[in-house]
Order: C-alpha cells, then structure tokens, then sequence
C-alpha cells in the first residue's frame, strides 16, 4: 500500500524536483555569487536600494488585494444566493475573462486608458474634460484588480456555498438580523475563503511586471519588472535578479504567515473569558 | 424556573387555515391547529407528511401563502424568525463550528446586549441541566453527536423561549442515548414549563413523552388526542397502523354492543354506528390471548414465531387472514391455537379512504420492515432536498 502510494506520486515528485526544487537551489546560488561564481553578499546588501521598489509593489499589491477582496465578496455571496442552474452560468461569466489571452486583455486597457483613448474620445465627445489615466499607479491596480479578481471570487463562492443553511437558519432562530446573520456566522464561516482569496490575488499581483510594464508606464517600477529587467532587459544581472527574487519570495512567504494567523484563531481560544 | 403544571388553558400558538406548497406542489391545506402553555405536543406521522412544514410555519422560516400565525393573540405571520420568542432544535444541531460550547451557548444572550457576568450565570446553569459541566471551553467539532444535541439544547433554551420547537432532534443517536434522551426532554420540558413542540416519525417515542400527540398524514391531522386515546382508541385505520402493531379486520356493526368479524358475531364496548354499518375492526396484538382451539371460536394454524425479548411474535393463519399476536407463549410453527378475545380487546373505527390500505400480516417478515425503513430515509432526504431548493429560490 505504502510503496504503491509512493509509486503513484512519483511522477509529480520528478517534476517538483527538476523544475522547482533546482531552479530555486539554483536562484540562491546565483543570489550569493558574483559574475564569476564566487560567493559575495554584494547582491543581496545592493537590493536595499531597490527598497522604494518593494514598497511600491507591496502597497500597489494590497490595494488592489483590498479592492478585489471589497468588489468580489458582494458578487460572491450574491452568486452563492442564487439557484444552482443560476450559479453556473454565473461563475463561468466569471471565468470568461480568464479565457481570453493575458496580454490580449492587458492590451486592450492600454487602448481604453490612453490619453487618445477611447475612454477619453468618448468624454471628449460629450464635451468634458480629457482625464489622464494611462501611466498612473490607479492604472496599474486596475489591471491588477481586474486580471487577478477571478482569484478572489473562485474561493470565496466556494466557501460561501459550503456553509450549511441550517447554520444560518440557527443564527436567525436565536435572534439574529440579516446584517448579525452576516458578521456572526457567514463571514467569520467563510475566513477560510477570504485567506486563500487574498493569497491568491496578493502574490501574483506582487510580481507582476506586464501589468506594470504596460499600464504604469516608467514611473510605476514594480519588483515584476525590476527582477526581468537583470534577467532579459538592459540592466543584464541574474545574480542580483536572483536575490531580488529571494528577498521577494521571502516576503511574499512573511505575508502568508501573518494572513494564516488569522485563520488558527480557532473556536478553542475564543471566549476563553469564563470559568 | 419553577415547574408549573400544564393547565392546558391558554392557547400559545394557533394555526389557522395554514396553506404551504413547494414547486406548486401543496403540502397543507387549510391547516388548523391549537398548542397549549406548557403542552407538550408532538407531531407524528411518516415522511413527508408535512410535520416538519408545520413545525417550521411556527418558527418562521417558511412564510405560508395562506392563513394565519397566532402567538397568544397576535398574528405574527409576517414576523420573521429572529424577532419571534419560539426557538428550534434543529434535526442536525446547526451549532456553529467556528465557535465553542460556551459561545454557542452564549450566542441569543450576546445579540441580545445581556451582561456577561449574567451570559456566565446562565451558560453554566444550561450546561449544568444538560450535563455537560465543564465542556465550556470545548470545540464543537470534538464533541460526540450527543453531546452536540444537549449543546443545541442548553443553546436554545438560554434564549428563554416561550416556545421550544424540536425538529427529529433524536433521529442521528444510537438507541440507549435516545432513550436517555427522552426521558431528559421531558424532565426539562416538566422543570422550566416551556411548551415543546416535538415533531418525529417515531411513534414510541411520541406515545412516551408527548401530553398530546397529533397524528398527520397527508398534510391532514389524522387525530389529536392523548398518547393513551391515540393507541386504544384510534379513529381510523392509518393511526391504528401507524401506532403500535394492528390487526385490521373489515367488520359489521351489527347493532349497538355487537359486531362481526372473521365470520362471527362477538360483543363489543362500541355503539352508536347504527345497524348492519361496515366498520374496520382492531385488535392489538399483545391483547390476544392463545389458548386450546376447542375453546374458543377463531381458530388458526402458526405460520411463523419470532423472540422479540419481552414476546413472541407469532403470526397465525385464520382462515387466509394472518393474524399477529404478542404473547409469552411458545407455540412452534405449525401448530393448530385458538385465539381468545374480549369485548374489551375489540376497538370498532368507522370505514374511511385508509381502509382496506393495510392488509393482514401475510408478507410480514423482518426484511419487508427493513426495506420500508431505508426507502422511508430515501423520501426523507428528497424531502430535505426539496426543502433546500425551496429556500433558495
């Protein structure tokens, strides 16, 4: 039994192995050596410099984490509500963007932002006053918002629909309104759904360098694009790309744990007020 | 709380004229019904009857299309749930998982603004009445199924409700926990007063806790009477079915004290039927007594006798009538026994659409009773999903 479970996994084992586990040994061996393969700790003591860039893309991260999480929990809970013939073509209209190329989507903002952009054609023609949008941090978080919000929407849905009506009915039975219904038993219910949400809209929005690239212009320079810029672009430095990456994936792994804190506050710990 | 002996006066809550239908399919018709202070009620009947309907038609969660909710005097139909003083033990507890025993318990007091110096008092007392001091600071999930039960107890009635609803709330426990169970309903029901609504499809435990019992099938209350009226004095063939074991036989009313059946005229406590009027006829197994076939007029040959502990069960073949009988005789299958009766052991019921619905006991056999159990949970559980379907839309 116990060998056979291990020959089932294997194959997932090899792949964890030659494309996850060595690339990453590979990103801490280039982080701490220099050109010529020696070890020095100039990269990672040179990455303090880039810190204004980290800050940025942490804070554009959680505000569009934050925007996502405020926009999809309403439109999750509302699907959740419905019937269920309802709520699958509900959810694959939520899908549907995803079906649809990145960059294709990316694009098309860059066509509806620009300062000649249809957007601003159209207010132009209504005889108000052109907005710039195009290059703006806002820019940036909607298209952050707007590619990574599935994300948000998927986990919450499915958490909110797991959660047994009789449960709910209980809450009302003993006195609860629609809004304690809410703050007392479906949203402290659904947390589980809120944490894998916000992790999987936070990290990638973290990273990303296309959507910076195209929609923030110059000046919103985010970690996504500083680490492609010393792998691919005209500042060529793997080594120091790679203790970007690191110290990147170290937050990113640092955000996790705070966020998993919220989720162990278990029903052992709260009201702990008696006896 | 001080016990308060139920004096079955004031009406607490009345249906009147509820209708309810899901998907156009109408479940109660012009339903009628009248529960006491202090009563305990309980609603019996199989699945799908339309007990749990009514029992939530009280609590609020289904909003009837027709007819009216009284609470003592006020119409409360419109009321939703959380603003009415009933509160519900649900069939599968509904306590909330995020949340311990204490919380749980503590959940109607804290939406109510109480103090937490009197949510302590009262949440110790709750655990202490249903025996569970010192599970306070316990999760819900490692709490066995019963214990989970005298949480959603102890949860319920900290709210102080006029009314205590309890949906199947035995239904998912072992046989000697329900029993134990029962017999702690009814000591609480006794100390606090508060009227219990109980709603099951098991009718032993209807007839042991119950001060009045409403038998239901249909969506229609079949009859409404004490445990002891519903068993010997049922008024139509599908209470006598459904409460305790019945040998159901078409009989003739002969005259007022006079009744035939099984080709034989026998003297009955019955009157008032009129003359030559087709009646059913119940005999109770346990009432039925073997003794030699020359000295008695019903004579039949032993097809079969299964030990039930207390009795035999032995089913006799009565001139192609099988009759069942409970008696701490032993005879072997095969055997030609008499069967003796007195008037007192003949309940004479008036015809009515069940008659002729429940034939001798010639299939009885411990399988067919298995069978009818599990496609009953089947029907149960399209019921509840039903129930969903209706709530989401």
């Amino acid at each position: 039994m116990k060998s056979n479970s291990r020959l089932l996994s294997a194959p997932y084992t090899v792949w964890m192995t030659v494309f996850i586990v060595l690339p990453m040994l590979l990103v801490g061996y280039f982080a701490f050596t220099d050109k010529s393969g020696s070890f020095t700790l100039e990269n990672m003591l040179s990455v303090g410099q880039y810190s204004n860039v980290f800050l940025r893309s942490i804070w554009l991260g959680a505000v569009a984490t934050v925007v996502s999480l405020g926009l999809g929990y309403p439109l999750a809970y509302l699907i959740a509500k419905t019937s269920v013939k309802r709520q699958n073509v509900m959810v694959m209209l939520v899908m549907l963007p995803m079906w649809m190329n990145f960059l294709l989507r990316t694009y098309a903002w860059m066509t509806l932002l620009e300062d000649n952009g249809l957007i601003n054609s159209f207010l132009a023609a209504l005889g108000l006053p052109r907005v710039h949008m195009i290059n703006t941090a806002g820019a940036v978080v909607l298209g952050m918002v707007y590619n990574y919000i599935p994300y948000m929407i998927l986990p919450l849905y499915s958490v909110l629909t797991k959660i047994d009506q009789s449960v709910i009915e209980a809450a009302q039975d003993l006195g609860a309104g629609d809004r304690q219904v809410f703050l007392k038993v479906v949203l402290p219910l659904s947390m589980p759904g809120v944490i894998s949400g916000v992790t999987m809209v936070f990290v990638p929005a973290v990273s990303t360098f296309i959507i910076s690239k195209m929609l923030g212009g110059g000046g919103n320079l985010l970690i996504g694009d500083l680490i492609d810029m010393q792998f691919l672009g005209s500042a060529y430095n793997p080594n120091l790309g790679s203790a970007v990456s690191l110290v990147l994936m170290v937050i990113i792994l640092i955000c996790m744990g705070i966020m998993n804190q919220f989720d162990d506050g278990g029903a052992d710990e709260k009201g702990g007020m008696l006896l | 709380m001080k016990k308060e002996i139920p004096h079955l006066k004031n009406t607490i809550i009345s249906l009147k004229n509820i209708t309810v239908s899901y998907d156009g399919e109408q479940v109660l018709g012009g339903f009628d019904l009248e529960i006491h202070d202090g009563e305990f009620v309980t609603l019996l009947g199989p699945s799908g009857c339309g007990k749990t309907t009514v029992l939530r038609t009280i609590a609020g969660f289904i909003r009837p299309d027709g007819g009216d909710v009284f609470f003592y005097d006020k119409n409360i139909t419109g009321l939703p749930p959380h603003k009415r003083a009933v509160n519900t033990i649900f069939q599968k507890y509904a306590l909330f998982p995020h949340l311990n025993v204490y919380e749980n318990i503590a959940f109607g007091m804290r939406l109510k603004g109480r103090g937490e110096k009197e949510i302590r008092k009262t949440v110790h007392e709750m655990l202490a009445m249903v025996n569970l001091t010192g599970y306070a600071h316990r999760g819900i999930s490692r709490l066995s199924g019963g214990q989970q039960q005298r949480v959603a107890i102890a949860r319920a009635l900290a709210n102080e409700p006029k009314v205590l609803l309890l949906d199947e709330p035995l239904g998912a426990l072992d046989l000697k926990l329900r029993k134990d169970m029962q017999a702690e309903l009814k000591k609480i029901q006794q100390q606090t007063g508060i009227t219990f609504v109980f709603v099951t499809h098991d009718q032993e435990e209807a007839l042991s806790m119950s001060d009045t019992v409403v038998v239901m099938d249909g969506g229609v209350i079949q009859q409404i009477g004490s445990p002891t009226d519903i068993y010997n004095e049922p008024k139509n063939a599908f209470v006598a079915d459904f409460i305790g074991e019945s040998n159901i036989l078409d009989g003739v009313m002969l005259e007022d004290y006079s009744v035939k059946f099984a080709g034989h005229s026998f003297r009955c406590l019955d009157s008032g039927f009129g003359r030559n009027t087709p009646v059913d006829v119940v005999i109770r197994p346990e009432d039925i007594k073997v003794v030699e076939p020359d000295s008695t007029r019903i004579v039949g040959d032993v097809t079969a006798v299964t030990f039930k502990g207390v009795h035999y069960e032995i089913i006799v073949d009565v001139a192609g009538f099988k009759w069942m009988i409970q008696s701490t005789e032993c005879p072997q299958a095969g055997d030609h026994i008499g069967l003796a009766l007195t008037p007192n052991d003949i309940h004479v019921m008036e015809k009515s659409e069940y008659s002729g619905v429940f034939g001798d006991y010639s299939t009885f056999s411990d399988e067919m009773e298995e069978d009818i159990n599990t496609s009953d949970e089947a029907s149960e559980n399209t019921w509840a999903e039903e129930e969903e379907n209706t709530d989401e839309i």
